[in-house]
């Protein structure tokens, strides 16, 4: 079952790439990199139970952590693009 | 295939896959974003080489500290990046594979990964990291043991480059804008919002105790000074993006960390010079605890972690305020 | 099999449904707030049953402390990063999609 979830959690890894690819603009992709980040928690929580080393669980909380405040950060500093920024309109979303 | 090896073939092509789209990008946010998921597959694959404090620093660094430094960065220019002419790709093509087939041409000379006739297997200094390290100094975590004891003279080098990196953003960038300068009405968006405000007030303790953790419980786990000064400074980042640069520098002033910066480099080269002054040569731990050598190497370590996580986590802090409060009082 | 082990097990299962079924959704969805949700809701749902069934299984003490810590914190920073998220979007003018326009 271990690897079912491992598998799993592989895919929708890949499935995020393709819209961080994909997502036409800016939050499209922002929300993909989320996506990932979180999934890439419970992917070393669970390679630490398949390897049997549960010190990967720190770095587990680790990544928590800068997802949440890389995402933090991109909401947080986009909005100066109305100051300083060349791009065009129409990319919007 | 072996689990292990498909594990390894998926990441690794996301990798790649990641690299070629951060290559092709010219949206610079979407790639600095892209940029930060590289750095977390690559913190991965860290983790399943076994070499977890690697994967710890790679994360903590390359998508914590580094990517919001690039975000800052970026609203100070233009976020989109100019057409490369044509003219200029050829001879930027014949860079990459000369740059490129030179690696791989040296990387031949490499031993096989895991060969029993590598350097690493047979030099004696191994045998005396991996085993004698453990009467001499007794911490489970060895990396510890050879950053902060056997190669302490490195570690303080590394400190030392911190710590100019430090004074040069202060030079560059200017000291930090007073409170009072930066205009508190325009950038505000995110503490409009209750919930994140609230959130952000109940994880950022978790957030200080665990950089506190890291360092303490280096010794015996992943983690360490740097590592810990780096999460310590994500904490200060966070707060800062949150609530506002002008709160956030009411909280750490200037001064401050200015002091811990100091701090640091000072209590690591004080540490040689008190162990020199105790009759042993330069950062030689023994002799913190004249007749119980390993004692000593205990007291010397949590010392040494300690100076480099109060120096990494204000110079990081100190390198973020100076970034985002340009932006803010442009 | 005893039944922690099973329960384990259909924890593990049904979190691994979720997350896929985010992942999917976040490809076929129309539009950015439809995605929004899927990602957000899956997530924390995910991440709390695979978390969940992971404490389920024979573990030391230290363990399960570490995945309550990852479990409480994802409760909490999940849907906030949906929430701000959202917010952002819609304060920047990402359209709203609706029946009959053109996916985005």
């Amino acid at each position: 079952m271990i690897f079912a979830v491992m598998a799993a959690l592989l895919v929708t890894m890949v499935l995020a790439l393709a819209r961080a690819f994909l997502g036409p603009g800016r939050y499209n992709r922002i929300l993909a990199v989320n996506m990932f980040g979180t999934k890439t928690v419970l992917f070393v929580a669970v390679a630490g139970f398949l390897f049997g080393r549960p010190e990967f669980l720190d770095i587990g909380i680790l990544y928590a952590l800068v997802n949440f405040t890389a995402i933090v950060a991109v909401l947080r500093l986009t909005h100066y693009r109305e100051l300083v920024s060349a791009r065009p309109e129409a990319e919007r979303g | 295939m072996t689990t292990f090896a498909l594990i390894n073939v998926t990441l690794l092509g996301i990798l790649l896959a990641t690299a070629l789209a951060i290559a092709r990008m010219r949206a610079l946010y979407e790639a600095t974003m892209l940029a930060a998921l590289l750095s977390l597959v690559t913190a991965t694959l860290f983790v399943l080489l076994d070499a977890v404090d690697v994967a710890f620093t790679e994360a903590a660094v390359g998508v914590g500290i580094s990517t919001v430094l690039l975000l800052g960065v970026l609203a100070l220019t233009r976020s989109w990046e100019a057409v490369t002419s044509q003219r200029r790709r050829l001879p930027g093509l014949l860079v990459v594979v000369l740059a490129g087939g030179a690696l791989v041409y040296a990387s031949q000379d490499l031993p096989a990964f895991g060969a029993a006739d590598s350097p690493v297997q047979l030099h004696p200094v191994t045998d005396a990291y991996l085993y004698e390290s453990q009467d001499e100094v007794g911490i489970p975590n060895t990396v510890t043991a050879v950053l902060a004891s056997y190669r302490a003279l490195d570690t303080l080098g590394e400190l030392v480059v911190v710590f100019t990196a430090g004074l040069a953003v202060l030079s560059v960038l200017g000291p930090l804008a007073r409170p009072e300068q930066t205009r508190p009405g325009a950038d505000f968006h995110l503490a409009d919002y209750r919930v994140i405000r609230v959130i952000t007030r109940l994880l950022l303790p978790f957030i200080l105790v665990f950089a506190l953790y890291v360092l303490f419980h280096g010794e015996y786990g992943p983690g360490g000074g740097f590592q810990a000064g780096v999460i310590f400074a994500t904490g200060a980042v966070l707060y800062g993006l949150v609530f506002g640069l002008d709160r956030a520098q009411q909280v750490i002033p200037s001064w401050a960390l200015w002091l811990f910066i100091c701090l640091g480099l000072l209590l690591y080269l004080g540490l040689g010079v008190a162990t020199m002054l105790l009759g042993g040569s330069f950062l030689d731990y023994d002799v913190l605890s004249p007749g119980h050598p390993e004692t000593g190497q205990h007291l010397g370590i949590l010392l040494v972690e300690m100076a480099i996580g109060t120096t990494v986590s204000a110079v990081m802090a100190m390198i973020f305020f100076s970034f985002a409060s340009r932006g803010a009082s442009r | 099999m005893n039944p922690v082990e099973l329960l384990s097990g259909v924890l593990l299962g049904a979190g691994a449904l979720f997350v896929v079924s985010g992942g999917v959704g976040l490809l076929r969805f129309p539009d950015f707030y439809t995605r929004n949700h899927a990602v957000g809701v899956t997530d924390s749902i995910g991440a709390g049953l695979i978390l969940v069934g992971l404490l389920l299984q024979p573990i030391s003490w230290q363990t399960a402390v570490r995945l309550l810590i990852i479990l409480l914190f994802m409760t909490l920073t999940s849907p906030t990063a949906a929430h701000i998220l959202a917010h952002a979007a819609r304060r920047d003018g990402v359209p709203v999609w609706h029946e009959g326009y053109r996916r985005r």
